[in-house]
């Protein structure tokens, strides 16, 4: 199926690499300092606010980033588009990477981490009511169910050569090629269920959620948003490989990519004004507080890739940029939601601390860390043009290198 | 036509099903109050501010005195709920108008933090009391997320911190005893009974002196209900009580999540139909080629 996916090597630690590495060591040290002096002493949370930067950032914005794997899934596996096969393997590793960093988020902000086993086990205990609960256990299982998906590209690179490793790697690929399309299936239902859980699960704060994100079609709006948002990330996360390591760009497939996503986001927004001018509060949005200003601003960024879609072809840059503030909004709607729009009265205040902040920088340089250690030792990257050995592309990185 | 941004939107729109069930879907029914369901009713007509009840609820309830916000051994009473208080008397003073008003956890007929918590640590057990089971909580506080009181709080100074809230003294209900508020109360100002008993008296208090009081039982009806209740000389947002609304915090979400997640069968069929179509694909794959790539 990945016959062409290649390792692209080359050196790992070079200066940006060390830069990215020292961001997620300090980030680790916060971590463990976190679990020394209690969430108290190293974060900005109340009893107001609960819920913070990691909360809605780290996982409730950063497993919509992560939705790369389940857009493409969709696409590949779904509908049946073979041709953006190569888009497969690196969305579904950063996806992996994504959702794993979240679950390690929800680890180290729950004051009692160490009862979180009893979720999945206790469950004559479960209250099927609690949307957290769905979440929760969806992502769980989501987590091992994309490492499942990637994992042919390990079997693939340690199946070479010899020695038992080999052996058990080849003895392993055809069984599970076997069962892959129903764990592919499980990866396109979990993030379904858990991203529109995602919306209905800040419903239940009723009264506290600002009237212009609380809406029963919440959950619908998670989910297109999810989508939209996965397969922007795609297109950023392609062209910026492939702009890294010195490759050709894969413009054609990726602008594709982004006029589904632009659509996608395009029914968002009509549905949400309809959705609101429905539930009659349309005047919120048109009062001059800052709550009508980032709705408006959420909504205005997520159509803004219709000029770069639509626009000339062939000009990544563009492509880039519409990717990118598709993006942004989309990260905006979840994370205001979350934090912005919930109010939990007056006296109440909340701005993430800095041991915060630099938790969740140091867990997405730890991502890129371990997504560039990865693309370099096993195939998951599209493998290039034969004319294009993998020299010269080294020696383009290095060029890059040495000018930055 | 471009296909692929057919089949997609397509895509969209059949994932899109699956949420938009919840608009058609008929709301769950309200609750009423469990039958042997005990309560508070506290008058702030009668209430002369003397925080008996704040420092017998601390002592019933082995909570250590708060010293935030003071210095040198000196400290006054605490200012809002917090990780070591479960009852309060705070005063509103605005002009001439001026009233005290109790604060603890309202044991509301459908709570939120009990939709909200995910092992139900948080439930509503004997007489509708809700009360919090230490060893299925996972501290993830999405019950003071839920709570539209901020009742739950949490003891961010701890290293195992647990979640406070009253819990209406049941241990002191257990030995036959009342709640410890309304015991040491001198102007029964706050009074401990039986819900509907205490509805009742409520409704007598406000005919026999309309004068007095808001016309109103707070919890009567606001957010589905509460066994704790309210009567008031002002009006009741002033002491605090932010939402006017009937409506019952879990009602939205879980009116989504039943239609949804009904008998499971939603996420099962889509599974089955998700599996299906992957294993037809993927049979295809080698016998037919991949469609050539059309110009655009």
């Amino acid at each position: 199926m990945h016959a062409h996916a290649q390792p692209i090597g080359g050196t790992l630690l070079n200066r940006p690499y060390k830069v990215i590495l020292a961001l997620a060591t300090l980030g680790i040290a916060l971590i463990v300092w976190r679990f020394a002096a209690g969430l108290g002493a190293t974060t900005a949370l109340s009893d107001g606010y609960p819920w913070g930067l990691w909360i809605a950032f780290d996982v409730v914005t950063g497993t919509a980033l992560a939705c790369g794997g389940y857009a493409m899934a969709l696409l590949v596996y779904v509908f049946n588009k073979g041709r953006y096969h190569p888009l497969v393997r690196p969305a579904v590793l950063t996806s992996a990477l994504g959702y794993s960093i979240a679950g390690l988020s929800v680890v180290i902000d729950v004051g009692r981490p160490w009862y979180i086993w009893r979720v999945p086990l206790y469950f004559w205990h479960w209250n099927l009511n609690s949307a957290l609960l769905e979440v929760a256990l969806c992502i769980m299982s989501y987590v091992f169910v994309l490492w499942i998906e990637l994992s042919p590209a390990f079997l693939e690179r340690w199946g070479t050569g010899e020695g038992k490793v080999a052996r058990v790697s080849r003895a392993i690929s055809p069984w599970l090629d076997k069962v892959l399309v129903w764990i592919l299936a499980l990866g396109v239902l979990l993030p379904t269920m858990h991203q529109s859980s995602l919306g209905s699960l800040i419903v239940l704060t009723g009264p506290k959620l600002n009237l212009l994100w609380n809406t029963a079609f919440l959950p619908l709006l998670f989910l297109i948003s999810c989508l939209a948002m996965g397969y922007a990330a795609v297109v950023l996360e392609s062209t910026l490989a492939n702009w890294l390591f010195g490759r050709p760009m894969e413009t054609k497939l990726l602008a594709k990519l982004e006029r589904v996503a632009a659509w996608g986001m395009l029914g968002f927004v009509v549905l949400r004004l309809a959705d609101l001018a429905w539930r009659g509060h349309f005047a919120l949005a048109l009062r001059a507080d800052h709550y009508a200003v980032l709705f408006w601003l959420e909504n205005l960024l997520m159509l803004s890739p219709f000029w770069a879609a639509f626009g000339p072809r062939g000009n990544p840059g563009r492509l880039f940029r519409g990717a990118m503030f598709l993006v942004l909004g989309g990260a905006l709607f979840r994370f205001d939601t979350y934090l912005v729009a919930f109010n939990p009265g007056p006296g109440w205040h909340y701005f993430p601390s800095v041991q915060e902040i630099f938790v969740t920088l140091g867990l997405v340089a730890l991502e890129i860390a371990i997504y560039i250690a990865l693309v370099r030792q096993f195939p998951i990257l599209g493998a290039l043009p034969s004319r294009r050995p993998a020299e010269a592309v080294h020696q383009e990185e290095r060029k890059w290198l040495n000018a930055s | 036509m471009d296909t692929d941004r057919r089949s997609l939107l397509k895509g969209f729109a059949a994932s899109a099903a699956l949420t938009v069930i919840p608009a058609e879907a008929e709301a769950r029914e309200r609750k009423t109050a469990p039958k042997n369901a005990v309560g508070l009713l506290y008058d702030a007509t009668k209430c002369i501010g003397c925080k008996a009840c704040v420092v017998a609820c601390k002592e019933a309830n082995g909570l250590p005195p708060d010293t935030t916000g003071y210095g040198g051994g000196l400290y006054d009473a605490p200012q809002s709920l917090n990780a070591s208080t479960k009852n309060i008397i705070q005063l509103y003073e605005e002009g001439n108008e001026h009233s005290f008003v109790k604060k603890q956890c309202m044991h509301c007929i459908d709570p939120g933090c009990v939709g909200a918590c995910m092992l139900g640590a948080l439930q509503k057990r004997e007489y509708g009391i809700v009360t919090w089971d230490p060893d299925l909580c996972i501290g993830c506080r999405y019950c003071q997320m839920a709570c539209p009181f901020n009742v739950p709080k949490f003891e961010w100074s701890k290293l195992n911190p647990k979640i406070v809230k009253c819990e209406l003294c049941n241990h002191r209900l257990a030995e036959g005893k009342e709640p410890a508020c309304s015991e040491v109360c001198p102007r029964k100002a706050v009074i401990f009974g039986e819900y509907h008993e205490l509805l009742t008296e409520a409704h007598r208090r406000l005919a026999e002196h309309p004068d007095l009081y808001v016309p109103k039982v707070y919890g009567e009806h606001d957010l589905g209900g509460t066994q704790v209740l309210y009567l008031s000389h002002v009006p009741f947002e002033k002491l605090g009580f932010r939402f006017g609304t009937d409506q019952p915090v879990p009602e939205t979400q879980q009116t989504v999540t039943h239609a949804v997640y009904k008998g499971f069968a939603a996420p099962l069929a889509l599974y089955a139909v998700l599996g299906a179509v992957m294993f037809r694909n993927r049979k295809r794959e080698g016998s037919e080629e991949e469609p050539p790539e059309d110009s655009n």
